[in-house]
């Protein structure tokens, strides 16, 4: 299937000469939720403006449903939907008014009923007689979804959606964007909450320094990097891991106390029943013991850590 | 041409205007009321006519032009600016809109404003003298005209102001003292020789000359020139503007 969004050889360097993304090459698959991680400033945001317009690209090329974003810009702009980070609104416009003006603004034929549905599907039904300027936060965060909506776009852009916003919200807001995924918009989210691309993504990109580090299936990628540990705490300290051990790689950890096995969990066979009986054999007790899987977060650190 | 666009944007802007009334069409009324009791009866009664034309009758054009200038500068430059400053340019830029259709919108709206003001003020200069219009064909032309190319001007300055002190700097320091200097109170053949020259390097007096010959049949340049100027003032005013729109200035990075 072609991709919804391909970005191909793309960079920018900024008038200032920060080169705030080298030779990007990305492939957004329909239907799909794409998170893309990244620490601030590692080109996440200027990415998507230049997919939305925005933001003017030095070199590269990006298609929209296969339209390019610049000699083709009104049947690919047509098609996307961008929630920026900011919370920018005109203050004194209602919500009804901002959200129908965004519709046209995107040259769709006004349409009550479906500004309407979306704002009983945002939650914001009781508050479109509102001023926006006497919204909370995560109510704006809200009315600039239903804005990035109200043209029906296929693709939606959601730069840190979730940033400031409470817990309670945030599962909220990820409902939301479950929700339209089932209708088949692409979404394409930029956080660094990994929690949230750990819960919500179906592929995670990781960009660093300008440069895409890394595109992966996100269970894939916890199956690749997510190494498990299995941690004994022992009955008797030891002062070195037995030589009869030595083919596990173990290690010593809180002062001889506990030993540390790292295996792989996409491995056929863990190791752990065999090194089970070879503590056994070798007379090695313990009190108890823990595994533990390293979350999204941590390897995502790890990779920009890596990073030149 | 995406109308429905163009449509959303003029409409937004209008809705601006009456949301601020008092802001935008009272206070200019009330201004020049002020001006119509101090110069026109106060002290316009002890000046002889000029022209043939009553000192009061004589300053309606100029005052006219004097808003028309000013509100359409600033009507236009806030309508941009504003979005810069709060950031809701993004939906602007990111939305399928030529920068055509962009500056026609936004343009569109701040001439129709001061087009509006302007018709209110010769309205209310109605009340205060008595008004005959040799040429009302003539009179909309230029009121039209003045509006669209001040408004192509405020909305360049509105793009290149960084700041809200840039936003007042070129409607303070240029426009109010051309406007003043450019005849709106007085006929240029009232000045010496000399200054009568240099006046003509103003383009306010074009402006000025061309309004007051539609209303009286009187003119301090001929008609020609003074339309002629106004047109070439326009065409600068798009020429800026299609660079602006060319190379992404000040809005996109």
């Amino acid at each position: 299937m072609q991709p919804i969004i391909s970005v191909s050889n793309l960079s920018k360097t900024y008038a200032t000469g920060f080169r705030a993304l080298k030779n990007i090459n990305l492939d957004i698959n329909r239907g799909e939720i794409f998170a893309l991680l990244g620490p601030n400033g590692a080109g996440k945001t200027t990415l998507i403006g230049i997919i939305c317009g925005i933001v003017n690209p030095s070199e590269g090329k990006v298609t929209a449903d296969g339209h390019d974003i610049i000699r083709d810009y009104r049947q690919a702009r047509s098609r996307i939907g961008l929630v920026p980070q900011e919370l920018t609104t005109d203050a004194f416009e209602t919500v009804w008014a901002t959200v129908s003006f965004s519709r046209g603004l995107f040259g769709k034929k006004a349409d009550p009923a479906y500004v309407e549905k979306i704002l009983r599907d945002l939650s914001l039904w009781d508050k479109k007689d509102s001023k926006l300027i006497t919204l909370s936060g995560g109510m704006k965060r809200r009315v600039m979804i239903a804005k990035a909506l109200s043209h029906e776009p296929q693709i939606l852009f959601l730069d840190e959606p979730t940033a400031g916003v409470d817990v309670e919200l945030r599962r909220d807001m990820w409902e939301v964007v479950r929700s339209l995924r089932d209708t088949g918009v692409t979404i394409i989210l930029t956080t660094h909450y990994i929690e949230e691309a750990e819960e919500m993504a179906d592929r995670v990109g990781v960009i660093s320094h300008g440069e895409i580090i890394l595109v992966e299936d996100k269970a894939e990628l916890m199956r690749k990097l997510g190494r498990k540990q299995l941690r004994l705490q022992l009955l008797n300290p030891l002062d070195a891991v037995p030589a009869s051990l030595g083919t596990y790689g173990m290690e010593l950890a809180d002062g001889g106390r506990e030993l540390v096995y790292t295996y792989d969990t996409a491995g056929e066979r863990t190791g752990i029943t065999s090194l089970l009986q070879d503590l056994n054999e070798s007379g090695i007790r313990f009190k108890d013991l823990q595994t533990h899987q390293s979350s999204l977060e941590e390897i995502f650190v790890s990779l920009v850590r890596k990073q030149p | 041409m995406n109308y429905r666009a163009m449509r959303s944007i003029y409409l937004f802007e209008m809705a601006r205007t009456w949301r601020t009334l008092l802001q935008s069409i009272v206070s200019p009324v009330i201004s020049t009321s002020l001006y119509f009791v101090v110069f026109g009866a106060a002290i316009g009664s002890r000046i002889e006519e000029i022209d043939g034309v009553s000192y009061g009758a004589f300053i309606v054009p100029g005052l006219i032009m004097l808003s028309l200038l000013t509100q359409s500068i600033s009507n236009a430059s806030f309508g941009i600016y504003f979005p810069k400053f709060t950031g809701t340019i993004y939906e602007i830029l990111s939305a399928p809109v030529s920068f055509l259709e962009i500056t026609a919108s936004y343009v569109g709206a701040a001439a129709s404003k001061s087009i509006i003001l302007g018709l209110i003020i010769l309205a209310t200069a109605a009340l205060f003298v008595p008004l005959h219009i040799a040429h009302p064909f003539w009179m909309l032309l230029f009121l039209v005209l003045t509006a669209v190319t001040f408004s192509l001007f405020g909305f360049i300055i509105g793009i290149w102001a960084d700041g809200f002190e840039k936003l007042q700097l070129v409607p303070l320091l240029i426009v109010t003292p051309l406007t003043f200097l450019g005849g709106s109170f007085y006929s240029i053949n009232m000045l010496p020789p000399f200054w009568q020259k240099v006046t003509l390097f103003n383009p306010v007096v074009y402006l000025v000359s061309g309004f007051r010959w539609s209303f009286f049949g009187i003119a301090d340049v001929s008609v020609g020139i003074s339309l002629g100027m106004t047109l070439v003032f326009l065409a600068v005013c798009l020429c800026i503007v299609a660079w602006i729109f060319k190379t992404g200035y000040r809005l996109k990075t």
